[in-house]
């Protein structure tokens, strides 16, 4: 088990080594720092000054070395537009975005398993076809569309949520929550349910899909054969047989609603990373690019990890060496 | 035989599947009944209806495929029209079922012993504790070596003969009164499929389990089984001792069956085999379905379907043992 982490560990560095050198060249190809930081006048001496202080006048693998322990260390440098250091600014701004993917994340879970269950089950009830409906509606709707949609419906008519921002936070150490308050809570609802809509209709078709399959297998056959109930049948044996792949989808989507939570956040006015990065994709600011693209690659490197380790605890087949005689 | 009550009575059983083509009737007018702690064979070829009615028996026919005729009793009492509920508490309590294929018949995420004390917990008036002391005699019982460590292995740790074995252990775990085994051992090693077949009948004699062994294999149902049904096409064509099928078979299809069974005392220079082949449930011919194929067919064969009548000590649903039939020569085949 520990050496099954060690070895996964070991094979996402060259992901992240790779994702660090096309970050660094960010820097290298995507604008000119010097010019973006000096403005319109100044001399030819503060110019050279400005090279040797940012290290640029060194070579290209010294430079991309160092950018490596600095960022290692969270050092991302200072960002062009707000001259802020770019670690406080994620930092800042991480709570939030995290908070909602998360928030999305388990409510798509919430309703999109139950849902996926009961369409696979019922095929031709009336409910599972409005379920079916409903989920092609969410699959082809813009998530733009659907969040103005609901500010239109919640915030402007009916006027019970609020339309922008992320309400009264919280701050517990660096981390600010917005899940402690009421307003933080209302504020959460729209943006969630927004983000949400498209997983969960992902993982209710999912679900559905791998229900009809694996209902249709001998082992369902035998176990309705040996007499269990109903409930034994679908959520002990069939259910569980589904986990594998929803899991790969899930969290392949969790890192997904993380990275591509800008439309949401955008429309939103969330405060988040979201909002952050396509704010500095506007002003070439890119040390901000840069660290968010290695954090982006982080979260997937990790996500991939959990979802290793949990196929590991679902299928018994998988856990490498752990059988003993056999076949 | 006639005055002990048995164990499974099917009478003229009927299933139905309507497709968008029309109405296949996949079972028609089967009847046979099974006596306490007798082993009934049931032979044919694939797609003659044999695992078709195992599955009506269990209450597990595919949909669309439903019973739409004729009555299933189990010790006398009706079982094919009971609400689904009350059908679930008689599988695996009442009978077992023994499934073709081990390596895909156990759940991949759950151990041997999980599925064991699940099922005897369900039937059974045991806590788990006592559940999981009972299912370690089972994987004995079944000849799993070094059963109380086993019992927490999953089933991709077993072979597949050790696989079967399980089956077998889950299928009679809750002591039923009839096994129906379909194919129990078609999927199995030469080798393995002896010891499979000599555990099913050890088991089901030293428990009085009846049971209804399904297969293609002539050998497993000579070696198995007290009687024997011959299906075609969906319907019996002839049932009978075991051993006078095999000798004395009747109907000419069953005849042909049995010729092609190789002798072993012999080489031959070609197997014998029968010409043609089923016919497809959407093209069962007018009269007797055999008459196609049939080396004896008689004007008769083709407007009227036979029904069983005695014949050679068994009984044969074959116009050649009615009254009126070309009789001189009919009675000289096999």
């Amino acid at each position: 088990m520990f050496a099954f982490i060690v070895s996964r560990v070991l094979q996402a560095l060259p992901v992240m080594l790779t994702v660090a050198l096309l970050s660094f060249a960010m820097f290298a190809y995507v604008g000119d720092p010097v010019a973006i930081m000096l403005g319109q006048d100044y001399t030819e001496a503060q110019r050279t000054q400005l090279i040797s202080d940012l290290g640029l006048d060194q070579p290209f693998f010294v430079q991309f070395f160092k950018f490596v322990v600095n960022a290692a260390q969270g050092e991302f440098g200072l960002s062009y537009r707000l001259s802020r250091p770019v670690a406080d600014l994620i930092a800042e701004r991480a709570p939030a975005t995290l908070e909602l993917a998360l928030c999305a994340a388990a409510l798509a879970l919430a309703i999109g398993v139950p849902m996926g269950v009961y369409t696979g089950l019922y095929r031709n009830s009336w409910l599972s076809r409005f379920f079916l409906t409903f989920s092609l509606i969410g699959v082809s709707l813009p998530t733009f569309l659907i969040g103005i949609l609901l500010i239109l419906t919640f915030s402007v008519w009916l006027g019970w949520l609020p339309s922008f921002g992320r309400g009264d936070t919280i701050r517990w150490g660096w981390w600010s929550t917005g899940l402690a308050t009421w307003s933080g809570l209302k504020a959460l609802i729209l943006p969630a349910i927004t983000l949400g809509l498209f997983q969960l209709t992902l993982i209710m078709r999912l679900v559905r899909a791998e229900m009809l399959e694996v209902l249709r297998t001998d082992y369902i056959k035998f176990a309705r054969a040996r007499g269990l109930t109903n409930r034994a049948v679908h959520f002990g044996h069939a259910l569980k047989n589904t986990l594998v792949p929803v899991i790969t989808i899930t969290g392949l989507q969790l890192g997904a609603i993380i990275a591509f939570a800008i439309v949401t956040e955008t429309v939103f006015q969330w405060p988040g990373m979201g909002l952050l990065f396509i704010q500095s994709v506007g002003a070439a600011d890119i040390p901000v690019m840069s660290a968010y693209l290695l954090l982006i690659a982080l979260m997937f490197v990790t996500i991939n990890l959990i979802v290793d380790l949990l196929y590991y605890a679902v299928d018994p087949r998988l856990r490498i060496g752990g059988g003993k005689g056999g076949h | 035989m006639s005055d002990i009550k048995p164990i499974l009575e099917v009478r003229n059983l009927r299933v139905e599947f309507p497709t968008r083509r029309g109405l296949l009737v996949a079972l028609d007018d089967v009847s046979f009944s099974i006596a306490p702690g007798e082993v009934l064979g049931v032979v044919g070829e694939s797609g003659a209806g044999k695992s078709m009615t195992g599955a009506a028996i269990i209450g597990l026919l595919e949909p669309p495929g439903r019973i739409a005729g004729g009555q299933i009793l189990l010790e006398g009492r009706r079982i094919d029209n009971l609400p689904y509920q009350d059908l679930r508490r008689i599988r695996g309590r009442e009978i077992g079922a023994i499934f073709q294929d081990p390596l895909t018949t156990l759940n991949p995420l759950y151990t041997v012993g999980a599925q064991l004390i699940e099922t005897m917990v369900t039937h059974l008036p045991l806590n788990p504790a006592q559940a999981r002391a009972k299912a370690i005699e089972w994987l004995e019982l079944v000849g799993i070596p070094a059963a109380a460590q086993r019992i927490d292995s999953y089933p991709h740790e077993f072979s597949g003969g050790m696989r079967q074995r399980v089956v077998i252990a889950l299928a009679l775990c809750a002591e039923p009164k009839l096994i129906v085994a379909d194919e129990p051992t078609t999927a199995l090693d030469v080798s393995i499929q002896a010891q499979v077949i000599a555990l099913l009948k050890r088991l089901a004699r030293e428990k009085g389990t009846a049971m209804m062994l399904v297969t293609h294999d002539m050998g497993v149902i000579a070696e198995t089984a007290d009687r024997v049904a011959v299906m075609y096409a969906g319907r019996i064509v002839e049932i009978g001792a075991v051993r006078n099928v095999v000798k004395h078979a009747a109907h000419p299809y069953s005849s042909g069956l049995m010729g092609s069974i190789p002798p072993v005392s012999r080489r031959l220079d070609r197997m014998q085999q029968i010409d043609g082949a089923m016919p497809r449930l959407s093209a069962i011919p007018k009269g007797c379905p055999y008459n196609p194929r049939c080396p004896k067919v008689f004007d008769r064969c083709m407007v009227e379907r036979p029904e069983l009548m005695p014949a050679e000590g068994n009984l044969a649903a074959c116009w050649l043992y009615a009254d009126g039939a070309p009789a001189a020569e009919a009675k000289h085949h096999g």
